[in-house]
């Protein structure tokens, strides 16, 4: 059995606008995610993060390189690839209810079925009572659980997730932090998890891999070699914080004095 | 009735009870009922719908044979005009294949049709469609001539299309790779996502689609072997000089109209509130 459950190899992405300009995303990315794996992907905006996400999924073409999945090459969205995405993705003629059964219902799955299933995951993210609430009624934090919770009712073998507490409070997203863990842990799930919080990255990833931009590639792989539950108040927490911040400020370095003489043009 | 509404109902009635009395001074000053006919006269025109009017039967039968007509091109402009929209809306080769055609029709008024109309369907009906030559039916589709409803069918065909296309095509990608990660197939993706999303947009068109129909009604029933229906009632009447049938006439044809937009609102707003909401 391979225990590399996705393989990344020497993927390569060129946008071509409408406009015919071509954007370089992504250069050269390879990458192993293990088997039952927790990756955290970061680094500056505009790097290919979700993009990178997007080929792994099968929902876009690379340029050039291939990803393997389970022994064979991902030409097409698979539904044991679940995504969570970073932009508002929730059916909004559906309630929530109906829209965490989604998946189920691809999979022609009962009602009885559909209907137990959902309730069991609007428990998980906290939201049993908003069941039968409609999206444009819920905050957009609580959408953004439900769409984890949809992703979650499909049972995927891997979940790809975009950024997916970036609109939650810091209470709440502590929360599901822990609850994402203790999912992780027992069911068995790899996890591929961008965020832009370095703190995030530390208390969840097995392994943090650093982007660097234009074009897009791995910078550097990071592993985590703490004990979980992890305490943010262990010095080495904060070792590895000031380590990743400071290869992300260097990044972002070469886009500073641009911003600067943007600054003094408006004043 | 709450006060407020009752304010609401009274500010909206107050332009057209102006117009009344406008008319009813200016009737009265002009003493011309071939000019303007008093309001009386014609008001009892509309509340006794159903006395037959010059030999031409009752305001009502009229009406519904019109009715009958725009419904006809209607609904094949809708069975033509959503397929065609979505496929255009959806594939790009579609799109690009027909956008042009499409482009190079819409602004031409359904009226300037009519020559071209005349020459290829010239009096059949639905009757001569199916073969049919005498009995009750052949009187009763031999009032739906095939220029007629290809008039309709134009005018109510673009904006169900430009409607259609456009629903389609600003669906959210979002949705519809979330419905792919998820396991969606091709035909889900269209019944599930595409469809619903587009609907409201769809449904607008719809609604527009049918009151540039109804509009087209009286272009329609001014064209040869048109015996019948409001449009038909409304030139007729006015060859006879009776102005007070015109504007009778006039005025049914903005109540029917009016009333099928709100049927459509009343459908829109029920179905479609999340689209309202959303946001
Ligand atoms: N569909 C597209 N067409 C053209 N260019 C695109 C497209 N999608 C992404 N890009 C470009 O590719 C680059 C990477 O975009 P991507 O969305 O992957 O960044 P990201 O790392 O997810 O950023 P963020 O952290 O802000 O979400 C950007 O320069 C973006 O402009
Ligand atoms: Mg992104």
């Amino acid at each position: 059995m391979n225990k590399d459950i996705i393989k990344v190899k020497n993927i390569d992405k060129t946008f071509v606008t409408e406009k015919g300009q071509s954007i370089h995303a992504l250069q050269g990315v390879s990458l192993e995610i293990r088997n039952n794996d927790f990756v955290c992907l970061v680094g500056p905006s505009g790097c290919g993060k979700s993009t990178l996400l997007r080929i792994i999924a099968g929902l876009e073409r690379a340029s050039a390189g291939t990803v393997v999945f389970q022994g064979q090459p991902v030409t097409k969205p698979d539904k044991r690839l679940g995504m969570v995405f970073q932009e508002y993705s929730l059916l909004p003629w559906r309630t929530v209810a109906d829209n965490v059964a989604l998946g189920l219902e691809f999979a022609k799955k009962p009602i009885r079925e559909r209907r137990k299933v959902s309730k069991r995951f609007l428990d998980l993210v906290g939201l049993a009572d908003f069941a039968t609430s409609y999206p444009y009624e819920l905050s957009g934090g609580m959408r953004q659980r439900v769409a984890i919770a949809r992703a979650l009712a499909n049972d995927p073998d891997v979940l790809l997730m975009d950024e997916p507490f970036g609109a939650l409070d810091a209470h709440t997203r502590i929360l599901l932090q822990r609850e994402l863990l203790r999912i992780w842990e027992a069911n068995r799930k790899t996890i591929v998890f961008v965020t832009h919080s370095v703190d995030e990255a530390i208390y969840l990833a097995d392994r943090i891999m650093v982007m660097s931009k234009g074009p897009g590639k791995i910078r550097d792989i990071i592993n985590i070699n703490m004990a979980r539950p992890r305490n943010r108040a262990n010095p080495l927490y904060g070792q590895l914080s000031a380590r990743i911040l400071d290869m992300l400020e260097e990044e972002v370095q070469g886009d500073l004095p641009l911003l600067e003489q943007k600054v003094s043009n408006i004043v | 009735m709450n006060l407020k509404s009752l304010y609401k109902f009274a500010i909206s009635m107050l332009v057209p009870l102006f117009l009344f009395g406008l008319w009813w001074y200016m009737a009265i000053q002009i003493k011309n009922p071939v000019i303007l006919p008093e309001v009386g006269e014609v008001f009892r025109l509309l509340f006794n719908p159903m006395t037959n009017l010059i030999s031409m039967g009752s305001l009502v039968s009229n009406i519904i044979v019109s009715l009958v007509r725009v419904i006809v091109g209607y609904c094949l402009a809708v069975l033509i005009a959503i397929p065609m929209g979505i496929l255009m809306g959806y594939y790009s080769l579609v799109y690009n294949l027909l956008n042009n055609f499409v482009g190079l029709f819409r602004p031409i008024p359904p009226l300037a049709w009519v020559p071209l109309v005349l020459a290829w369907f010239g009096v059949s009906s639905l009757a001569t469609l199916i073969g049919l030559e005498q009995g009750q039916w052949y009187i009763y589709l031999n009032n739906v001539k095939l220029s007629m409803i290809f008039i309709i069918f134009i005018g109510a065909f673009f904006p169900i299309l430009t409607s259609s296309i456009y629903g389609v095509h600003s669906v959210n990608k979002t949705l519809i790779d979330s419905a792919l990660v998820l396991g969606a197939e091709g035909g889900e993706i269209f019944r599930k996502i595409l469809l619903p999303a587009a609907a409201p947009s769809i449904v607008n068109g719809m609604r527009t689609g049918l009151g540039v129909a109804w509009m087209c009604l009286v272009a329609a029933e001014m064209l040869p072997g048109s015996l019948s229906g409001v449009g038909y009632l409304i030139t007729h009447a006015y060859t006879i000089a009776r102005t007070d049938i015109v504007i009778a006439g006039m005025i049914s044809i903005g109540l029917v109209g009016a009333l099928l937009d709100y049927l459509f609102r009343l459908v829109e707003d029920k179905k479609f509130g999340w689209q309202r909401l959303a946001r």
